[in-house]
Protein backbone atom coordinates (compact mmCIF):
# COMPACT_ATOMS: atom_id res chain seq x y z
CA UNK A 1 0.00 0.00 0.00
CA UNK A 2 2.67 2.47 1.08
CA UNK A 3 6.31 1.55 0.63
CA UNK A 4 9.34 3.65 1.50
CA UNK A 5 12.69 2.50 0.17
CA UNK A 6 15.78 4.30 1.44
CA UNK A 7 13.93 7.59 1.68
CA UNK A 8 15.72 10.69 2.91
CA UNK A 9 14.58 14.27 3.21
CA UNK A 10 16.83 17.18 4.04
CA UNK A 11 15.90 20.78 4.57
CA UNK A 12 17.83 23.99 4.56
CA UNK A 13 20.77 25.55 2.81
CA UNK A 14 24.22 24.18 2.14
CA UNK A 15 25.58 25.56 5.39
CA UNK A 16 22.71 24.54 7.58
CA UNK A 17 21.36 21.15 6.64
CA UNK A 18 18.60 19.52 8.64
CA UNK A 19 18.27 15.82 7.97
CA UNK A 20 14.63 15.34 8.84
CA UNK A 21 14.28 11.83 7.46
CA UNK A 22 17.29 9.58 6.95
CA UNK A 23 17.33 6.42 4.90
CA UNK A 24 13.93 5.17 5.97
CA UNK A 25 12.57 1.94 4.54
CA UNK A 26 9.22 0.67 5.66
CA UNK A 27 6.01 -0.78 4.37
CA UNK A 28 2.44 -0.12 5.42
CA UNK A 29 0.24 -3.01 4.40
CA UNK A 30 -3.27 -2.78 3.07
CA UNK A 31 -5.93 -2.59 5.77
CA UNK A 32 -3.62 -2.19 8.72
CA UNK A 33 -3.18 0.63 11.19
CA UNK A 34 0.47 1.57 11.19
CA UNK A 35 1.82 3.88 13.85
CA UNK A 36 4.99 5.93 13.89
CA UNK A 37 6.08 7.11 17.31
CA UNK A 38 8.83 9.50 18.20
CA UNK A 39 9.60 12.60 20.22
CA UNK A 40 9.05 15.96 18.55
CA UNK A 41 11.76 16.61 16.02
CA UNK A 42 12.24 12.92 15.29
CA UNK A 43 11.09 13.45 11.71
CA UNK A 44 7.78 11.63 11.88
CA UNK A 45 5.75 14.62 10.70
CA UNK A 46 7.98 14.98 7.64
CA UNK A 47 7.77 11.23 7.03
CA UNK A 48 3.98 11.43 7.01
CA UNK A 49 3.98 14.37 4.59
CA UNK A 50 6.07 12.38 2.15
CA UNK A 51 3.14 9.99 1.68
CA UNK A 52 1.01 12.62 -0.08
CA UNK A 53 4.01 14.59 -1.27
CA UNK A 54 3.32 17.68 0.79
CA UNK A 55 7.07 17.24 1.16
CA UNK A 56 9.16 15.85 -1.66
CA UNK A 57 11.84 13.29 -0.84
CA UNK A 58 15.45 14.31 -1.38
CA UNK A 59 16.30 10.74 -2.29
CA UNK A 60 14.76 7.31 -2.25
CA UNK A 61 11.60 5.79 -3.60
CA UNK A 62 8.03 6.09 -2.34
CA UNK A 63 5.35 3.83 -3.72
CA UNK A 64 1.69 4.40 -2.92
CA UNK A 65 -0.99 2.15 -4.43
CA UNK A 66 1.62 0.51 -6.67
CA UNK A 67 2.63 3.84 -8.14
CA UNK A 68 5.90 5.61 -7.70
CA UNK A 69 4.62 8.97 -6.50
CA UNK A 70 7.67 11.23 -6.69
CA UNK A 71 7.51 10.99 -10.47
CA UNK A 72 3.87 12.09 -10.79
CA UNK A 73 2.78 15.20 -12.69
CA UNK A 74 0.88 17.95 -10.87
CA UNK A 75 -2.43 16.64 -12.15
CA UNK A 76 -1.70 13.02 -11.26
CA UNK A 77 -0.51 14.19 -7.88
CA UNK A 78 -3.82 15.95 -7.20
CA UNK A 79 -5.61 12.77 -8.21
CA UNK A 80 -3.45 10.75 -5.82
CA UNK A 81 -4.15 13.20 -3.01
CA UNK A 82 -7.87 12.73 -3.39
CA UNK A 83 -7.21 9.03 -2.64
CA UNK A 84 -5.39 9.89 0.59
CA UNK A 85 -7.35 11.52 3.40
CA UNK A 86 -5.43 13.54 5.97
CA UNK A 87 -6.31 14.74 9.45
CA UNK A 88 -4.33 17.10 11.63
CA UNK A 89 -3.49 17.89 15.22
CA UNK A 90 -5.01 21.36 14.94
CA UNK A 91 -7.90 20.07 12.78
CA UNK A 92 -7.32 22.72 10.06
CA UNK A 93 -10.98 23.20 9.27
CA UNK A 94 -12.05 26.06 7.03
CA UNK A 95 -13.40 28.63 9.47
CA UNK A 96 -15.34 30.39 6.72
CA UNK A 97 -17.32 27.24 5.92
CA UNK A 98 -19.93 25.43 7.90
CA UNK A 99 -19.48 21.82 9.01
CA UNK A 100 -21.43 20.84 5.90
CA UNK A 101 -19.28 23.10 3.72
CA UNK A 102 -16.09 21.63 5.14
CA UNK A 103 -17.13 18.07 4.35
CA UNK A 104 -18.44 19.11 0.93
CA UNK A 105 -15.17 20.83 -0.04
CA UNK A 106 -13.18 17.78 -1.22
CA UNK A 107 -16.27 16.54 -3.09
CA UNK A 108 -16.57 19.86 -4.90
CA UNK A 109 -12.90 19.54 -5.81
CA UNK A 110 -13.62 16.11 -7.24
CA UNK A 111 -16.51 17.56 -9.24
CA UNK A 112 -19.40 15.67 -7.65
CA UNK A 113 -22.93 16.58 -8.70
CA UNK A 114 -24.97 18.49 -6.18
CA UNK A 115 -27.39 15.68 -5.39
CA UNK A 116 -24.67 13.04 -4.97
CA UNK A 117 -22.61 15.45 -2.92
CA UNK A 118 -25.49 16.22 -0.60
CA UNK A 119 -26.15 12.54 -0.06
CA UNK A 120 -22.49 11.81 0.67
CA UNK A 121 -22.08 14.72 3.09
CA UNK A 122 -25.13 13.57 5.04
CA UNK A 123 -23.80 10.03 5.08
CA UNK A 124 -20.48 11.24 6.48
CA UNK A 125 -22.22 13.44 9.06
CA UNK A 126 -24.10 10.38 10.21
CA UNK A 127 -20.93 8.28 10.29
CA UNK A 128 -19.20 10.70 12.67
CA UNK A 129 -22.40 11.45 14.60
CA UNK A 130 -22.71 15.15 13.84
CA UNK A 131 -25.96 15.33 11.88
CA UNK A 132 -27.22 18.14 14.10
CA UNK A 133 -24.13 20.32 13.55
CA UNK A 134 -24.32 20.59 9.74
CA UNK A 135 -25.06 24.32 9.68
CA UNK A 136 -22.67 25.25 12.50
CA UNK A 137 -19.31 26.92 11.98
CA UNK A 138 -16.18 25.15 13.30
CA UNK A 139 -15.66 27.95 15.83
CA UNK A 140 -18.63 26.77 17.84
CA UNK A 141 -17.49 23.12 18.06
CA UNK A 142 -15.48 21.35 20.75
CA UNK A 143 -12.09 19.82 19.94
CA UNK A 144 -13.49 16.33 19.59
CA UNK A 145 -16.28 17.54 17.32
CA UNK A 146 -13.77 19.43 15.18
CA UNK A 147 -11.71 16.29 14.74
CA UNK A 148 -14.85 14.37 13.79
CA UNK A 149 -15.49 16.95 11.08
CA UNK A 150 -11.85 16.56 10.05
CA UNK A 151 -12.30 12.82 9.75
CA UNK A 152 -15.57 13.17 7.83
CA UNK A 153 -13.91 15.64 5.47
CA UNK A 154 -10.90 13.37 4.98
CA UNK A 155 -13.07 10.36 4.22
CA UNK A 156 -15.69 12.07 2.03
CA UNK A 157 -14.07 11.03 -1.24
CA UNK A 158 -13.73 7.41 0.02
CA UNK A 159 -9.92 7.34 0.02
CA UNK A 160 -7.92 4.12 0.41
CA UNK A 161 -5.54 5.62 2.91
CA UNK A 162 -5.99 7.91 5.89
CA UNK A 163 -2.93 9.64 7.30
CA UNK A 164 -3.16 11.15 10.76
CA UNK A 165 -0.80 13.87 11.92
CA UNK A 166 -0.92 13.76 15.73
CA UNK A 167 -4.69 13.62 15.43
CA UNK A 168 -5.36 13.23 19.14
CA UNK A 169 -2.52 15.27 20.62
CA UNK A 170 -4.67 18.36 21.15
CA UNK A 171 -7.48 16.43 22.84
CA UNK A 172 -8.16 15.43 26.42
CA UNK A 173 -7.92 11.71 27.33
CA UNK A 174 -11.64 11.08 27.07
CA UNK A 175 -11.98 12.74 23.68
CA UNK A 176 -8.79 10.99 22.53
CA UNK A 177 -10.45 7.66 23.31
CA UNK A 178 -13.53 8.76 21.34
CA UNK A 179 -11.48 9.68 18.28
CA UNK A 180 -9.40 6.48 18.51
CA UNK A 181 -12.62 4.46 18.60
CA UNK A 182 -13.72 6.32 15.51
CA UNK A 183 -10.43 5.53 13.75
CA UNK A 184 -10.87 1.84 14.57
CA UNK A 185 -14.38 2.06 13.13
CA UNK A 186 -13.03 3.75 9.99
CA UNK A 187 -10.45 0.98 9.62
CA UNK A 188 -12.99 -1.78 10.12
CA UNK A 189 -16.05 -0.49 8.28
CA UNK A 190 -14.35 1.10 5.30
CA UNK A 191 -11.25 -1.10 5.30
CA UNK A 192 -9.11 2.02 5.07
CA UNK A 193 -5.38 1.72 5.65
CA UNK A 194 -4.32 4.13 8.36
CA UNK A 195 -0.87 5.56 8.94
CA UNK A 196 -0.62 7.70 12.02
CA UNK A 197 2.11 9.53 13.82
CA UNK A 198 2.05 10.31 17.52
CA UNK A 199 4.23 10.88 20.53
CA UNK A 200 1.81 9.03 22.79
CA UNK A 201 2.49 5.30 23.28
CA UNK A 202 -1.05 5.00 24.52
CA UNK A 203 -2.34 5.73 21.01
CA UNK A 204 -0.09 3.07 19.50
CA UNK A 205 -1.13 0.54 22.11
CA UNK A 206 -4.80 1.30 21.62
CA UNK A 207 -5.18 1.12 17.85
CA UNK A 208 -2.07 0.10 15.93
CA UNK A 209 -1.19 -3.26 14.45
CA UNK A 210 2.39 -2.38 13.72
CA UNK A 211 4.64 0.39 14.91
CA UNK A 212 7.86 2.09 13.90
CA UNK A 213 9.89 4.04 16.43
CA UNK A 214 11.69 7.06 15.04
CA UNK A 215 14.65 8.93 16.41
CA UNK A 216 16.79 11.58 14.70
CA UNK A 217 15.14 10.94 11.35
CA UNK A 218 15.71 7.19 11.40
CA UNK A 219 13.47 4.25 12.13
CA UNK A 220 15.23 2.56 15.03
CA UNK A 221 12.74 -0.18 15.68
CA UNK A 222 9.80 -1.64 13.85
CA UNK A 223 7.44 -4.53 14.23
CA UNK A 224 4.14 -5.89 15.50
CA UNK A 225 2.95 -3.75 18.40
CA UNK A 226 2.73 -6.86 20.57
CA UNK A 227 6.33 -7.82 19.89
CA UNK A 228 7.65 -4.31 20.35
CA UNK A 229 5.82 -4.04 23.64
CA UNK A 230 6.96 -7.39 24.99
CA UNK A 231 10.50 -7.28 23.64
CA UNK A 232 11.61 -3.69 23.09
CA UNK A 233 15.17 -3.46 21.74
CA UNK A 234 15.96 0.23 22.06
CA UNK A 235 16.25 2.51 25.06
CA UNK A 236 13.91 5.05 23.40
CA UNK A 237 11.34 2.35 22.79
CA UNK A 238 11.60 1.20 26.39
CA UNK A 239 11.03 4.78 27.52
CA UNK A 240 7.92 5.05 25.42
CA UNK A 241 6.61 1.78 26.79
CA UNK A 242 7.34 2.86 30.33
CA UNK A 243 5.17 5.92 29.67
CA UNK A 244 2.11 3.68 29.42
CA UNK A 245 3.06 1.04 31.93
CA UNK A 246 5.52 1.78 34.62
CA UNK A 247 6.57 -1.64 35.85
CA UNK A 248 9.51 -0.54 37.94
CA UNK A 249 9.46 -0.78 41.71
CA UNK A 250 10.27 2.41 43.54
CA UNK A 251 13.78 2.67 44.96
CA UNK A 252 12.24 3.23 48.36
CA UNK A 253 10.46 -0.11 48.23
CA UNK A 254 13.57 -1.87 46.91
CA UNK A 255 15.63 -0.55 49.81
CA UNK A 256 13.13 -1.79 52.33
CA UNK A 257 13.04 -5.25 50.76
CA UNK A 258 16.80 -5.43 50.73
CA UNK A 259 16.94 -4.63 54.45
CA UNK A 260 14.50 -7.41 55.26
CA UNK A 261 16.72 -9.98 53.47
CA UNK A 262 13.85 -12.35 53.20
CA UNK A 263 14.21 -13.66 49.72
CA UNK A 264 15.00 -13.02 46.12
CA UNK A 265 13.03 -10.82 43.73
CA UNK A 266 12.02 -12.12 40.35
CA UNK A 267 10.13 -10.67 37.49
CA UNK A 268 7.79 -13.17 35.92
CA UNK A 269 6.97 -12.34 32.34
CA UNK A 270 3.95 -14.11 30.98
CA UNK A 271 4.02 -15.70 27.61
CA UNK A 272 0.90 -15.90 25.54
CA UNK A 273 -1.79 -18.19 26.87
CA UNK A 274 -0.25 -18.55 30.28
CA UNK A 275 -1.94 -15.55 31.82
CA UNK A 276 -5.11 -17.42 32.58
CA UNK A 277 -3.52 -20.28 34.54
CA UNK A 278 -3.06 -20.35 38.33
CA UNK A 279 0.67 -21.00 38.07
CA UNK A 280 1.85 -19.48 41.29
CA UNK A 281 -0.71 -21.01 43.62
CA UNK A 282 -0.13 -24.44 42.08
CA UNK A 283 3.62 -24.20 42.61
CA UNK A 284 3.23 -22.75 46.04
CA UNK A 285 1.31 -25.86 47.08
CA UNK A 286 3.97 -28.15 45.61
CA UNK A 287 7.06 -26.57 47.21
CA UNK A 288 7.87 -24.93 50.49
CA UNK A 289 8.05 -21.43 49.02
CA UNK A 290 5.89 -18.39 49.65
CA UNK A 291 5.24 -15.73 47.08
CA UNK A 292 4.94 -12.07 47.90
CA UNK A 293 3.55 -10.26 44.89
CA UNK A 294 4.87 -6.70 44.75
CA UNK A 295 3.73 -5.61 41.35
CA UNK A 296 1.45 -7.04 38.78
CA UNK A 297 0.02 -6.01 35.47
CA UNK A 298 -1.72 -7.95 32.79
CA UNK A 299 -3.09 -6.07 29.86
CA UNK A 300 -4.58 -6.79 26.54
CA UNK A 301 -2.80 -5.84 23.38
CA UNK A 302 -4.47 -6.55 20.08
CA UNK A 303 -6.59 -9.18 21.75
CA UNK A 304 -3.54 -10.92 23.16
CA UNK A 305 -2.79 -10.93 26.86
CA UNK A 306 0.57 -9.95 28.13
CA UNK A 307 1.95 -8.84 31.44
CA UNK A 308 4.44 -9.32 34.20
CA UNK A 309 4.64 -9.75 37.95
CA UNK A 310 7.37 -8.87 40.37
CA UNK A 311 7.42 -11.49 43.07
CA UNK A 312 9.49 -12.04 46.15
CA UNK A 313 10.35 -15.74 46.57
CA UNK A 314 10.53 -16.58 50.28
CA UNK A 315 11.83 -19.98 51.38
CA UNK A 316 14.80 -22.33 51.65
CA UNK A 317 17.35 -21.84 48.93
CA UNK A 318 16.99 -25.42 47.67
CA UNK A 319 13.26 -25.09 47.39
CA UNK A 320 13.54 -21.71 45.68
CA UNK A 321 15.88 -23.10 43.03
CA UNK A 322 13.47 -25.95 42.36
CA UNK A 323 10.67 -23.43 41.92
CA UNK A 324 12.79 -21.43 39.53
CA UNK A 325 13.49 -24.48 37.41
CA UNK A 326 9.83 -25.36 37.26
CA UNK A 327 8.72 -21.84 36.48
CA UNK A 328 11.24 -21.35 33.72
CA UNK A 329 9.48 -24.01 31.70
CA UNK A 330 6.31 -21.97 31.38
CA UNK A 331 7.21 -18.33 31.90
CA UNK A 332 10.15 -16.03 31.43
CA UNK A 333 12.00 -15.29 34.64
CA UNK A 334 14.39 -12.46 35.39
CA UNK A 335 16.01 -11.70 38.67
CA UNK A 336 15.38 -8.16 39.87
CA UNK A 337 18.46 -6.72 41.50
CA UNK A 338 18.15 -4.49 44.49
CA UNK A 339 20.67 -1.94 43.43
CA UNK A 340 19.15 -0.29 40.42
CA UNK B 1 -18.83 88.28 2.10
CA UNK B 2 -22.19 86.63 2.24
CA UNK B 3 -22.83 83.28 0.49
CA UNK B 4 -25.83 82.97 -1.75
CA UNK B 5 -27.08 79.67 -0.29
CA UNK B 6 -29.89 79.33 -2.83
CA UNK B 7 -27.38 78.91 -5.67
CA UNK B 8 -24.79 77.30 -3.45
CA UNK B 9 -26.67 74.20 -2.31
CA UNK B 10 -26.86 72.74 -5.85
CA UNK B 11 -23.07 73.21 -6.06
CA UNK B 12 -22.62 71.30 -2.81
CA UNK B 13 -24.87 68.49 -3.94
CA UNK B 14 -23.03 68.28 -7.24
CA UNK B 15 -19.64 68.27 -5.51
CA UNK B 16 -20.77 65.58 -3.05
CA UNK B 17 -21.87 63.46 -6.01
CA UNK B 18 -18.47 63.95 -7.64
CA UNK B 19 -16.67 62.93 -4.47
CA UNK B 20 -18.80 59.83 -4.03
CA UNK B 21 -18.28 58.90 -7.68
CA UNK B 22 -14.52 59.35 -7.41
CA UNK B 23 -14.35 57.28 -4.25
CA UNK B 24 -16.55 54.47 -5.53
CA UNK B 25 -14.79 54.20 -8.89
CA UNK B 26 -11.40 54.24 -7.22
CA UNK B 27 -12.54 51.73 -4.66
CA UNK B 28 -13.67 49.28 -7.33
CA UNK B 29 -10.52 49.54 -9.45
CA UNK B 30 -8.12 49.72 -6.50
CA UNK B 31 -9.73 46.72 -4.81
CA UNK B 32 -9.44 44.58 -7.92
CA UNK B 33 -5.87 45.66 -8.63
CA UNK B 34 -4.86 45.55 -4.98
CA UNK B 35 -6.35 42.11 -4.52
CA UNK B 36 -4.38 40.79 -7.48
CA UNK B 37 -1.11 42.34 -6.31
CA UNK B 38 -1.68 41.33 -2.68
CA UNK B 39 -2.53 37.74 -3.60
CA UNK B 40 0.49 37.52 -5.90
CA UNK B 41 2.67 38.90 -3.14
CA UNK B 42 1.34 36.30 -0.71
CA UNK B 43 1.43 33.19 -2.89
CA UNK B 44 4.93 33.94 -4.21
CA UNK B 45 6.33 34.26 -0.70
CA UNK B 46 8.99 31.78 0.40
CA UNK B 47 7.47 28.40 1.10
CA UNK B 48 4.07 29.32 -0.28
CA UNK B 49 1.96 27.65 -2.92
CA UNK B 50 3.49 29.49 -5.90
CA UNK B 51 6.83 30.47 -4.43
CA UNK B 52 8.69 32.80 -6.79
CA UNK B 53 11.42 34.91 -5.37
CA UNK B 54 11.67 37.39 -8.26
CA UNK B 55 7.99 38.24 -8.47
CA UNK B 56 7.85 38.61 -4.70
CA UNK B 57 10.86 40.94 -4.52
CA UNK B 58 9.68 43.02 -7.46
CA UNK B 59 6.19 43.57 -6.07
CA UNK B 60 7.45 44.14 -2.57
CA UNK B 61 9.90 46.76 -3.79
CA UNK B 62 7.26 48.44 -5.96
CA UNK B 63 4.89 48.76 -3.02
CA UNK B 64 7.62 50.13 -0.83
CA UNK B 65 8.48 52.74 -3.46
CA UNK B 66 4.94 53.95 -4.13
CA UNK B 67 3.53 53.85 -0.60
CA UNK B 68 5.72 56.41 1.17
CA UNK B 69 5.16 59.14 -1.45
CA UNK B 70 2.69 61.74 -0.09
CA UNK B 71 -0.41 61.56 -2.23
CA UNK B 72 -0.45 65.22 -3.21
CA UNK B 73 3.08 64.85 -4.61
CA UNK B 74 2.30 61.51 -6.25
CA UNK B 75 -0.71 63.13 -7.90
CA UNK B 76 1.42 65.83 -9.51
CA UNK B 77 4.34 63.50 -10.23
CA UNK B 78 2.36 61.09 -12.36
CA UNK B 79 0.31 63.76 -14.13
CA UNK B 80 2.15 63.17 -17.47
CA UNK B 81 1.14 59.52 -17.21
CA UNK B 82 -2.42 60.53 -16.32
CA UNK B 83 -2.56 62.80 -19.37
CA UNK B 84 -1.25 59.97 -21.55
CA UNK B 85 -3.92 57.54 -20.39
CA UNK B 86 -6.92 59.77 -19.74
CA UNK B 87 -6.16 62.58 -22.19
CA UNK B 88 -6.40 65.19 -19.44
CA UNK B 89 -5.33 65.84 -15.87
CA UNK B 90 -8.38 67.87 -14.93
CA UNK B 91 -11.74 66.57 -13.79
CA UNK B 92 -13.18 63.74 -11.76
CA UNK B 93 -12.33 60.98 -14.23
CA UNK B 94 -8.71 62.10 -14.41
CA UNK B 95 -8.46 62.09 -10.63
CA UNK B 96 -9.53 58.46 -10.43
CA UNK B 97 -6.32 57.17 -12.08
CA UNK B 98 -3.74 58.42 -9.58
CA UNK B 99 -6.12 57.63 -6.74
CA UNK B 100 -6.50 54.08 -8.00
CA UNK B 101 -2.77 53.50 -8.30
CA UNK B 102 -1.97 54.90 -4.87
CA UNK B 103 -4.85 53.05 -3.21
CA UNK B 104 -4.16 49.74 -4.99
CA UNK B 105 -0.75 49.42 -3.37
CA UNK B 106 -2.22 50.17 0.03
CA UNK B 107 -4.93 47.56 -0.59
CA UNK B 108 -2.24 45.10 -1.72
CA UNK B 109 -0.42 45.45 1.60
CA UNK B 110 -3.64 45.01 3.55
CA UNK B 111 -4.57 41.94 1.50
CA UNK B 112 -1.13 40.44 2.07
CA UNK B 113 -1.22 41.15 5.82
CA UNK B 114 -4.62 39.50 6.18
CA UNK B 115 -3.59 36.48 4.16
CA UNK B 116 -0.46 35.98 6.25
CA UNK B 117 -2.64 35.67 9.31
CA UNK B 118 -4.48 32.65 7.85
CA UNK B 119 -3.36 29.44 9.58
CA UNK B 120 -0.94 27.75 7.12
CA UNK B 121 -2.43 24.43 8.25
CA UNK B 122 -5.68 25.33 6.48
CA UNK B 123 -3.82 25.86 3.23
CA UNK B 124 -1.97 22.59 3.78
CA UNK B 125 -5.28 20.81 4.35
CA UNK B 126 -6.60 22.10 1.02
CA UNK B 127 -3.40 21.01 -0.70
CA UNK B 128 -3.68 17.58 0.88
CA UNK B 129 -7.16 17.30 -0.59
CA UNK B 130 -5.73 17.95 -4.03
CA UNK B 131 -6.75 21.60 -4.53
CA UNK B 132 -4.80 23.48 -7.22
CA UNK B 133 -3.12 26.80 -6.33
CA UNK B 134 -5.76 28.80 -8.20
CA UNK B 135 -8.49 26.86 -6.44
CA UNK B 136 -6.84 27.54 -3.10
CA UNK B 137 -6.73 31.26 -3.84
CA UNK B 138 -10.43 31.52 -4.65
CA UNK B 139 -11.94 28.92 -2.33
CA UNK B 140 -9.64 29.15 0.68
CA UNK B 141 -7.53 32.30 0.85
CA UNK B 142 -10.17 34.87 -0.09
CA UNK B 143 -13.07 33.38 1.93
CA UNK B 144 -10.87 32.79 4.99
CA UNK B 145 -9.60 36.39 5.00
CA UNK B 146 -12.79 38.09 3.85
CA UNK B 147 -13.96 39.52 7.19
CA UNK B 148 -10.75 41.36 8.09
CA UNK B 149 -10.22 42.16 4.41
CA UNK B 150 -13.46 44.14 4.32
CA UNK B 151 -12.40 46.07 7.41
CA UNK B 152 -9.10 46.85 5.71
CA UNK B 153 -10.82 48.04 2.57
CA UNK B 154 -13.15 50.17 4.69
CA UNK B 155 -10.07 51.76 6.20
CA UNK B 156 -8.82 52.47 2.68
CA UNK B 157 -12.21 53.94 1.73
CA UNK B 158 -11.95 56.48 4.50
CA UNK B 159 -8.48 57.29 3.21
CA UNK B 160 -9.90 57.66 -0.28
CA UNK B 161 -12.33 60.33 0.86
CA UNK B 162 -9.27 62.18 2.09
CA UNK B 163 -7.45 61.50 -1.24
CA UNK B 164 -10.43 62.80 -3.17
CA UNK B 165 -10.30 66.09 -1.32
CA UNK B 166 -6.65 66.46 -2.31
CA UNK B 167 -7.39 65.51 -5.88
CA UNK B 168 -9.98 68.26 -5.79
CA UNK B 169 -7.35 70.88 -5.18
CA UNK B 170 -5.63 70.08 -8.45
CA UNK B 171 -8.81 70.23 -10.50
CA UNK B 172 -10.39 66.94 -9.63
CA UNK B 173 -13.69 68.47 -8.63
CA UNK B 174 -15.71 67.31 -5.67
CA UNK B 175 -15.96 68.57 -2.12
CA UNK B 176 -12.23 69.22 -1.79
CA UNK B 177 -12.34 71.55 -4.76
CA UNK B 178 -15.32 73.35 -3.32
CA UNK B 179 -13.77 73.74 0.10
CA UNK B 180 -10.54 75.08 -1.40
CA UNK B 181 -12.02 77.55 -3.87
CA UNK B 182 -14.88 78.90 -1.78
CA UNK B 183 -13.76 78.18 1.72
CA UNK B 184 -10.01 78.59 1.70
CA UNK B 185 -9.33 81.04 -1.09
CA UNK B 186 -12.35 83.26 -0.37
CA UNK B 187 -12.11 82.95 3.38
CA UNK B 188 -15.67 81.67 3.65
CA UNK B 189 -15.74 79.65 6.82
CA UNK B 190 -19.37 78.58 6.47
CA UNK B 191 -18.68 76.76 3.18
CA UNK B 192 -15.71 75.08 4.75
CA UNK B 193 -17.82 73.92 7.68
CA UNK B 194 -20.54 72.53 5.43
CA UNK B 195 -18.08 70.56 3.31
CA UNK B 196 -16.23 69.24 6.34
CA UNK B 197 -19.50 68.12 7.91
CA UNK B 198 -20.44 66.31 4.69
CA UNK B 199 -17.01 64.65 4.55
CA UNK B 200 -17.39 63.50 8.15
CA UNK B 201 -20.82 62.10 7.35
CA UNK B 202 -19.44 60.22 4.34
CA UNK B 203 -16.69 58.70 6.48
CA UNK B 204 -19.22 57.65 9.10
CA UNK B 205 -21.43 55.99 6.53
CA UNK B 206 -18.48 54.19 4.91
CA UNK B 207 -17.24 52.91 8.26
CA UNK B 208 -20.70 51.80 9.29
CA UNK B 209 -21.26 49.86 6.07
CA UNK B 210 -17.81 48.30 6.29
CA UNK B 211 -18.30 47.19 9.88
CA UNK B 212 -21.65 45.68 9.03
CA UNK B 213 -20.35 43.76 6.03
CA UNK B 214 -17.27 42.46 7.80
CA UNK B 215 -19.35 41.33 10.75
CA UNK B 216 -21.52 39.39 8.36
CA UNK B 217 -18.49 37.61 6.93
CA UNK B 218 -16.66 37.15 10.21
CA UNK B 219 -19.71 35.29 11.50
CA UNK B 220 -19.36 36.21 15.11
Amino acid sequence: MIRFTNVSKTFGTKENVVKAVQDVSLEVKKGEIFGVIGFSGAGKSTLLRLVNLLERPTSGEIIVNDKRIDALSQKELRQLRSRIGMIFQSFNLFSSRTVYGNIAYPLKLAGWSKAKLDQRVKEMLRFVGLEDKATKYPESLSGGQKQRVGIARALATSPDILICDEATSALDPETTEEILQLLLKVNKEYNITIMLITHEMHVIKRVCNRVAVMEDGRVIEEGQVFNVFTKPQNETTKNFIRSVQNDQLSSHLLEKLQESKRGKLYRIIYKEGVSNQPILSKISKKYQVDFNILYGNISELQERLFGSLIVEFIGEEVEVSKVIKELEKIVELKEVHYAS
Amino acid sequence: MQVDWATFWPRIIEATGETILMVILTLIFATILGLVIGLLLFVTRKGNILENRWIFYFLNLLINIIRPIPFIIFLVAISPFTRMIMGTTIGTAAAVLPMTIAAAFAVARIVENNLVSIDPGIIEAAQAMGASPLRIIFTVLIPEALGPLILGITFITVGLIDFSAMAGTVGGGGLGDLAMTYGYQRFDTSVMIVTVVILILLVQIAQFLGNMLSRFFLRR
